[in-house]
């Protein structure tokens, strides 16, 4: 009875032959998708980006990379691209030092920590559509709360005779040279609290014992944040610069709805590639070049991706 | 003797009252930045909600809290917008996307985590690579897919893009990879069918995954906006956030209307936020730091 041969099953498949069997068949349906609506149209959009556009296959044109000659030389594309870089620009750095100081007082206070976790982290998880009416009307040059607080801070002044340090009402967002400022504020308040989030959680990994160690051999504050906090935040760092800059590279909703009825406006000043595709394909049919858009945003993306692998591969090792 | 005298000596070292005196300091102007920040950060809510209970013409005047509160705003937009339809719409859209999430994501996550089979890792990396492309890159074929089947203004057609997100099945295999083989094993020798082994072993042990994973599932889809935008046209198919833009657009300085409509929006997943914070909070930190 020991000796004898292992039973096969019925069918003739082996074990092993079976487990593979029962895994296709489980990933038949999450197969089709990631194939028809995943990868297919991935590759329809490069090729989309070669053809003018029709409804009827048959009557697209094939003009080769002619949508890419004309994205080198279209200001309004040269002025969306420069937009977007400059709201990475503005929000990464910005929300990543503020995220990044916060979660350093938050982890130093000991009672009310979760509750102002919770509060600076609720805007990211609500609709920005909604969020950025609420702030297109706080930026409202008449009637907005902030211009209101800004004639009672010079009335407030006044009466010392202190004008001077008054700040005059502005036109958030339709002063070209503000607008996009004033968009990047709104999109820093909304991630500032994934920014705390994951870096109070980076701090907490950290164990203590090497702050005690260090301590005792004498370091300063200083030079523990600067010799066991900086290094050890390392991967947390890049992974939060990489997120927070491709979301600011697909900036969307924010600029649609703050300024609704002069969308990307004044003067294209708060345009974003995103809505440029948008408008682009929906609002002039213009599907093929459009498309010619997003692949350079997806060219951009993926560099950026690229990037950060190359570093979080090179490990802080203690 | 050493050990015992060791903390003695330390704390009769010159720098040690300094080294208690310096965190008070610190703690103190922390609690302080930390109250002022929240109270920047509130602010936009609070404003909202104070706006959206006054009557035209008090927004109009400088005053922060309203005369009477008054719910004709939110009478206006329930009554003569399809703000209820919107609403339904969201909830359908949100909830059917949040179950094939959850079902798939773990299916694939299980999958890819405990069985063995030909081609494991490239259908893994291929899926992973799916992260890399932004989604503007996919709406065109999404919209010509849409147009040529008729999905334009369907639920299916606001559906069909999120039904499996490859984030998705890398967190849930990560969950499942936490799990011991010998489990699955042990079932197989009792007898209990591959299915069974993922619907009554596996899915038991990785609800705090299946939590995380729903809630960012819904809330992402509630607050979606670009492709509801392109394929929602009529307005009977707006979702809440196309609804809110389109129908701001249109009351134009009605803000006290706008800021109800805001509020209809925002103040649910608010809600939904307080009762799930710390799901939502250890979600983040899951899909964040360790992805």
């Amino acid at each position: 009875m020991i000796s004898s041969p292992p039973r096969r099953p019925r069918r003739g498949l082996s074990l092993s032959q079976r487990e593979a069997v029962w895994a296709y068949v489980f990933l038949a349906i999450p197969i089709a998708f990631f194939a028809l609506i995943r990868f297919w149209p991935a590759l329809q959009s490069f090729y989309l980006s070669l053809y003018t556009w029709h409804v009827d296959p048959a009557r697209r044109r094939f003009i080769g990379l002619q949508y890419y000659r004309e994205l080198l030389e279209n200001p309004v594309f040269h002025q969306a691209l420069k937009n977007t870089l400059m709201y990475a620009a503005i929000t990464v750095p910005v929300s990543m030092l503020l995220g990044l100081t916060i979660a350093l007082m938050l982890q130093s206070v000991a009672t009310g920590r979760g509750a102002f976790r919770a509060i600076y982290f609720a805007p990211y998880i609500t609709p920005a559509v909604a969020v950025s009416w609420v702030w297109g009307w706080m930026y409202n040059y008449n009637f907005g709360i902030i211009n209101t607080l800004l004639i009672e801070w010079y009335v407030f002044l006044e009466n010392f005779g202190l004008e001077r340090l008054a700040i005059a009402p502005q036109r958030f967002l339709t002063n070209p040279e503000l607008a996009l400022v004033s968009v990047s504020v709104v999109v820093i308040w909304q991630q500032l609290g994934f920014q705390v989030v994951i870096f109070l959680a980076g701090l907490q990994g950290i164990p203590r014992m090497y702050y005690e160690a260090a301590r005792i051999d004498g370091a300063t504050p200083w030079d523990l944040f600067r010799h066991i906090t900086l290094p050890l935040l390392n991967p947390v760092i890049v992974f939060s610069v990489v997120i927070t800059t491709i979301n600011a590279l697909q900036l969307f909703d924010q600029i649609v709805n703050i300024n609704f009825t002069n969308q990307g406006g004044p003067l294209n000043r708060t345009l974003s590639i995103a809505l440029y595709m948008y408008q682009e394909a929906f609002l002039r049919a213009r599907l093929g070049y459009a498309a010619a858009v997003t692949v350079v945003l997806f060219l951009i993306i993926l560099t950026i991706t690229l990037i950060q692998l190359r570093i979080t591969q090179r490990r802080v090792e203690y | 003797m050493a050990l015992a005298t060791e903390p003695l000596r330390r704390g009769l070292r010159a720098d040690a009252p300094r080294r208690f005196r310096r965190p008070n300091g610190w703690v103190v102007l922390s609690y302080v930045l930390l109250t002022l920040g929240a109270v920047l950060m509130v602010f936009p809510f609070a404003w909202m909600l104070l706006s959206s209970f006054k009557e035209y013409r008090e927004i109009l005047s400088f005053q922060i809290w309203p005369e009477r509160f008054t719910l004709v705003n939110y009478v206006e937009v329930i009554t003569k917008t399809a703000f209820p339809r919107w609403f339904l719409n969201s909830l359908i859209v949100a909830v059917g996307t949040t179950t094939s999430v959850l079902f798939f994501c773990a299916m694939v996550g299980y999958v890819l985590a405990t069985l063995r089979f030909p081609f494991k890792n490239l259908i893994f990396v291929l899926i992973l690579s799916t992260l890399m492309v932004p989604t503007e890159m996919l709406v065109i074929p999404w919209f010509v897919m849409s147009v040529e089947f008729g999905w334009v203004n369907s639920y299916w057609g606001l559906m069909f893009p999120g039904l499996i997100p490859g984030f998705g099945v890398f967190l849930m295999r990560q969950f499942f990879q936490t799990l011991p083989r010998d489990l699955f094993d042990a079932g197989r020798i009792d007898g209990v069918s591959e299915f069974g082994l993922f619907w009554r072993i596996g899915l038991p042990l990785v609800g705090p995954g299946l939590a995380a994973l729903g809630i960012f599932a819904f809330i992402g889809n509630w607050n979606a906006f670009l492709w509801p935008r392109i394929v929602g046209q009529s307005t009977s198919m707006y979702t809440v956030p196309v609804g809110i833009s389109n129908f701001s657009g249109e009351a134009a300085t009605q803000w006290n209307l706008i800021m109800s409509a805001s509020s209809l929006a925002i103040v649910p997943v608010l809600i939904v936020f307080v009762i799930f914070q710390k799901q939502i909070i250890e979600g983040v930190v899951l899909t964040g730091v360790k992805g």
